[in-house]
């Protein structure tokens, strides 16, 4: 594709050129062009701290850019807010909802400019123009639905449906597959077509690069602040787009070693734990993990995952059943003890439990072990270990930047993981729990916590790993278990089901139902070609 | 990658100095508006705090109960807990050092004088401990709690004044503690003198210190402040912390309250400790709920309470003191004006953050 130097500026939609943004210390963007063309599904990938986010806030209006032109299908635009940008026509699908849980999806969408009786609120109207937009697109959601009753994924149907109704003709989604499951990711990925085929724009910023090939046409890879690649879908490939992201080769697939697990260390019976509303959230289910085996928990967020990870590790009260470590019931056993005993634990949101902001690198890489030999004796801390200890983990574990006196806050949230990864394997556990290890991170930090927890089963330790990843899951695991509700809807191995059958399983279903309407499938295909 | 400004060093510094220098211009203005000439009233001010060997002792006076107040209500703000009870704490400290003291006779000063501080410390930790069990057990909220009992101090102590430890005609109040009791001056000067206590108040402030920075105690009680979710992860009993933390600091303001009746007054009265719990709160403040920073921030506070008298013998209100502590305290609480004043002239750049 020839590109003259003179471009034609009306054949794109989104044209940000020679973008520079500078923050006091950061240079966010480094004279970034990007093009999108109109009707297109572009893609922009890139690790964390890229420079992604920066670039479509600038675009949504979040930002003024310290250089550099916007256009908006060939016109200059100077967005000084959300409400210049909403206006020439972009939306914005933000990573976290934006919507008001106690009002319905029709009051929701309409939030901001709402159709008017005289000075009175039109309902009536705003729920007839929800319908339309949402069958349009085929959009499915009940208008009439409160928010916090409906679903993660029909909750970004709403927040597609109020972009539309605003009249976006622009819509950047900030990693919308996120927190989907497969089938709902299947869905969303229709609806882009839909509104692909009726003209609309689409920004599609990702993590998974699989989905970029799937939904995408093409991809703008963004390297420290810089544009690395802008390439067609058709003429690329998984690992060309991760090695462009990260500037240097990626394993994709993972080394996992054979390995037959040895004693069972862990072993839960017919557990039940209730959630802060006092509900239950775990409701009776049983597994266990033998030393040296990654025992994988796979569902939708919010399916009772969360309160299994604290019951295990002490930070929630069970309510029934057993909890047996070596042979021993430890269901009271506080944190510490159960620390002492050598079961430590990765928690799903690291900057609320796993390190304290304030606290610099040196005294969170000891944390949950700090009163202890050798960090402290007789009360008092011995800081020169302390130094000495976490520069050693500092560079092992290649915190950037290298220096244990930062405080964890100010780091990126790949190497605050590092750091919490850092301390939690160092302390050798026999048994670990892991939950959303990956969450956020780029694809080379992604490599490199999936090497450890290898690592961790390697040296024998037991692991539980809870992740809404499927494909982590899946390639991570010895055994895997899917959440639904509470309650554990089958156990397999890895391969032994396809995705769309841990789909099903992950939306409710039993392993045996699955397994049900498998059959059928297959004994109606005989049917049919016994009839011809 | 994503690296934030990294914390200049010197910000906890600057903000109370600037802060300090900022009050002190505006109050100047309304000196002027009020038709005084500013610079003969911070003349004033300075001879009243500064001026003569009396003022300097009455100075060091007021600053050493203020200091151990102020190192009450930091230490517990550095562990998360907003103890405002600092003046009820106080008070009853004061009330059992003295049931100590009128009771020692002619014990020796060696045993007498640990033995009433002593006293006043456990008396603080006492009353702070209600609040501290509240919270770690029902999730009470100290700010409510502390407040309340400060009354309930009152008024116990009023009780005890003017009841069963009654003594004398007029004011009512308590007996004098026994001479063993008393803290010596350590320098006289005319009518007033220098109390000792000042010492006790600054070797306590460098014992908080180190508590905080050295030990895994002050590891563990800081790490609850910044973040109690994490802290509970690491393993540390947070209802554990919330209670020590209480008693410490409870502690500290009863210590202030014996060392009060120690070295100046020798005795309770009604409402004993004269807002000075409260005062704690500025200090605290003022002192970035840094142990040394305190020292200093007390002596402020002292030294402008101590020149106020001056400025009102030439007619200026001592509310302008008032003024001035409620600038500094404003800007202290609302240091990201201040910071970003100190940016902007040093960077000459507006604040920003890279997501």
């Amino acid at each position: 594709m020839s590109v003259s130097n003179e471009i034609d500026l009306k054949d794109y939609s989104v044209y940000m050129k020679d973008i520079v943004k500078q923050f006091p210390k950061v240079l966010a963007n480094d004279n970034v062009n990007v093009r999108i063309r109109k009707g297109e599904i572009h893609a922009l990938i890139g690790e964390n701290g890229a420079g992604k986010s920066t670039l479509v806030n600038q675009l949504y209006g979040l930002y003024q850019p310290t250089s550099g032109d916007i256009y908006i299908n060939g016109e200059e635009k100077k967005f000084s807010g959300p409400r210049d940008a909403i206006k020439a026509g972009i939306g914005m699908v933000h990573q976290h909802f934006m919507l008001v849980d106690n009002l319905t999806v029709a009051e929701n969408v309409v939030l901001g400019s709402e159709p008017k009786k005289s000075i009175t609120f039109d309902l009536k109207k705003a729920r007839k123009q929800v319908k339309e937009l949402s069958e349009k697109y085929g959009l499915k959601v009940d208008v009439d639905a409160k928010i916090e009753d409906i679903p993660v994924g029909t909750q970004q149907r709403v927040e597609i449906i109020k972009t539309l109704y605003r009249g976006a003709e622009i819509l950047i989604l900030d990693e919308p597959t996120a927190v989907l499951t497969p089938q709902e990711i299947e869905e969303l990925f229709e609806i882009m077509r839909k509104l692909k085929a009726d003209g609309k724009t689409i920004i599609f910023i990702s993590h998974k690069l699989h989905e970029v090939m799937t939904i995408c046409d093409n991809i703008t890879v963004m390297r420290l602040g810089k544009v690395t690649g802008n390439v067609e879908v058709k003429n690329t490939n998984e690992k060309q787009l991760a090695n462009m992201m990260v500037g240097r080769e990626v394993v994709l697939r993972l080394d996992k070693q054979e390995k037959i697990p040895g004693k069972e260390i862990v072993k839960v019976e017919n557990l039940w734990v209730k959630d802060n509303r006092n509900l239950d959230a775990v409701c009776g289910i049983s597994f266990s993990i033998k030393k040296g085996e990654i025992l994988g928990v796979a569902g939708v967020a919010g399916n009772g995952q969360s309160e299994l990870v604290e019951a295990l590790t002490g930070l929630r009260k069970i309510d029934k059943g057993e909890y047996k470590y070596k042979d021993e019931t430890v269901n009271k056993n506080t944190v510490k003890e159960l620390r002492e005993k050598s079961i430590t634990h990765i928690p799903e949101d690291r900057y609320k439990y796993a390190m304290i902001t304030e606290y610099p690198n040196y005294y969170n890489m000891i944390l949950g072990r700090h009163y202890k030999k050798p960090f402290a004796s007789r009360g008092f801390l011995d800081h020169e270990y302390i130094d000495k200890y976490s520069n050693e983990l500092v560079k092992k574990f290649d915190v950037r930047p290298a220096d244990n006196t930062i405080n964890t806050g100010n780091l990126s949230g790949g190497n605050q993981q590092k750091v919490v990864i850092a301390r939690e394997v160092s302390s050798n556990p026999e048994f670990i729990v892991i939950a959303q290890p990956t969450r956020g991170l780029d694809v080379g930090a992604i490599e490199y916590v999936h090497k450890e927890i290898l690592n961790l089963r390697q040296h024998d330790s037991a692991v539980l790993l809870i992740s809404m990843e499927l494909e982590e899951v899946l390639s991570l695991s010895d055994r895997i278990i899917v959440m639904y509700e509470g309650e554990i809807m089958g156990e397999f191995r890895p391969k032994e089901l396809t995705i769309e059958e841990i789909g099903l399983l992950m939306a409710g279903k039993k392993l045996e139902e699955v397994k049900l309407i498998e059959e059928t499938k297959i004994s109606l295909a005989k049917e049919h070609g016994g009839d011809n | 990658m994503a690296i934030k400004n990294k914390k200049i060093n010197w910000m906890p510094l600057l903000v109370p100095v600037i802060s300090v220098l900022f009050a002190l211009i505006i109050a100047g203005i309304i000196i002027v508006l009020i038709g005084k000439n500013p610079f003969m009233a911070y003349g004033k001010m300075l001879e009243g705090a500064f001026g003569s060997k009396t003022a300097w002792a009455s100075n060091i006076t007021k600053m050493t109960s203020l200091v151990l107040t102020g190192l009450a209500v930091g230490f517990g703000f550095r562990a998360g807990v907003f103890n405002i009870g600092a003046e009820g704490q106080m008070s009853v400290g004061a009330m059992f050092a003295v049931m100590v003291g009128i009771n020692l006779g002619n014990v020796s000063p060696v045993i007498a004088i640990p033995l009433t501080m002593l006293a006043g410390m456990l008396g603080g930790a006492f009353w702070a401990s209600i609040a501290g069990v509240l919270k770690a057990r029902t999730g009470a909220n100290e700010v409510i709690t502390t407040i309340m009992l400060n009354w309930i101090a009152v008024y116990i102590g009023n009780y005890l004044v003017s009841g069963p430890l009654a003594v004398g005609q007029g004011t009512p109040k308590s007996p004098e503690v026994a001479m063993g009791a008393q803290l010596p001056a350590l320098m006289t000067v005319q009518a007033s003198s220098i109390p000792s206590s000042i010492i006790t108040a600054v070797v306590v402030a460098l014992i908080i210190y180190i508590v905080l920075e050295k030990t895994t105690t002050g590891y563990e009680l800081k790490a609850v402040g910044f973040n109690p979710y994490a802290a509970e992860y690491g393993g540390i009993s947070i209802s554990k912390n919330i209670i020590l933390t209480m008693a410490i600091s409870g502690a500290l303001a009863g210590l202030a309250g014996s060392v009060e009746v120690m070295s100046v007054h020798h005795r309770i009265f009604g409402s004993f400790a004269g807002g000075k719990g409260f005062d704690g709160i500025t200090i605290a403040l003022i002192g970035q709920n840094n142990p040394i920073g305190i020292i200093f921030s007390a002596f402020l506070i002292s030294s402008l309470r101590s020149g106020s008298n001056a400025m009102q013998t030439v007619g200026i209100p001592d509310d302008i003191v008032t003024i001035i502590q409620g600038i500094i305290i404003f800007l202290v609480a609302a240091d990201r004006i201040v910071k970003t004043w100190i940016r902007k002239l040093s960077f000459g750049k507006k604040e920003g953050e890279v997501k």
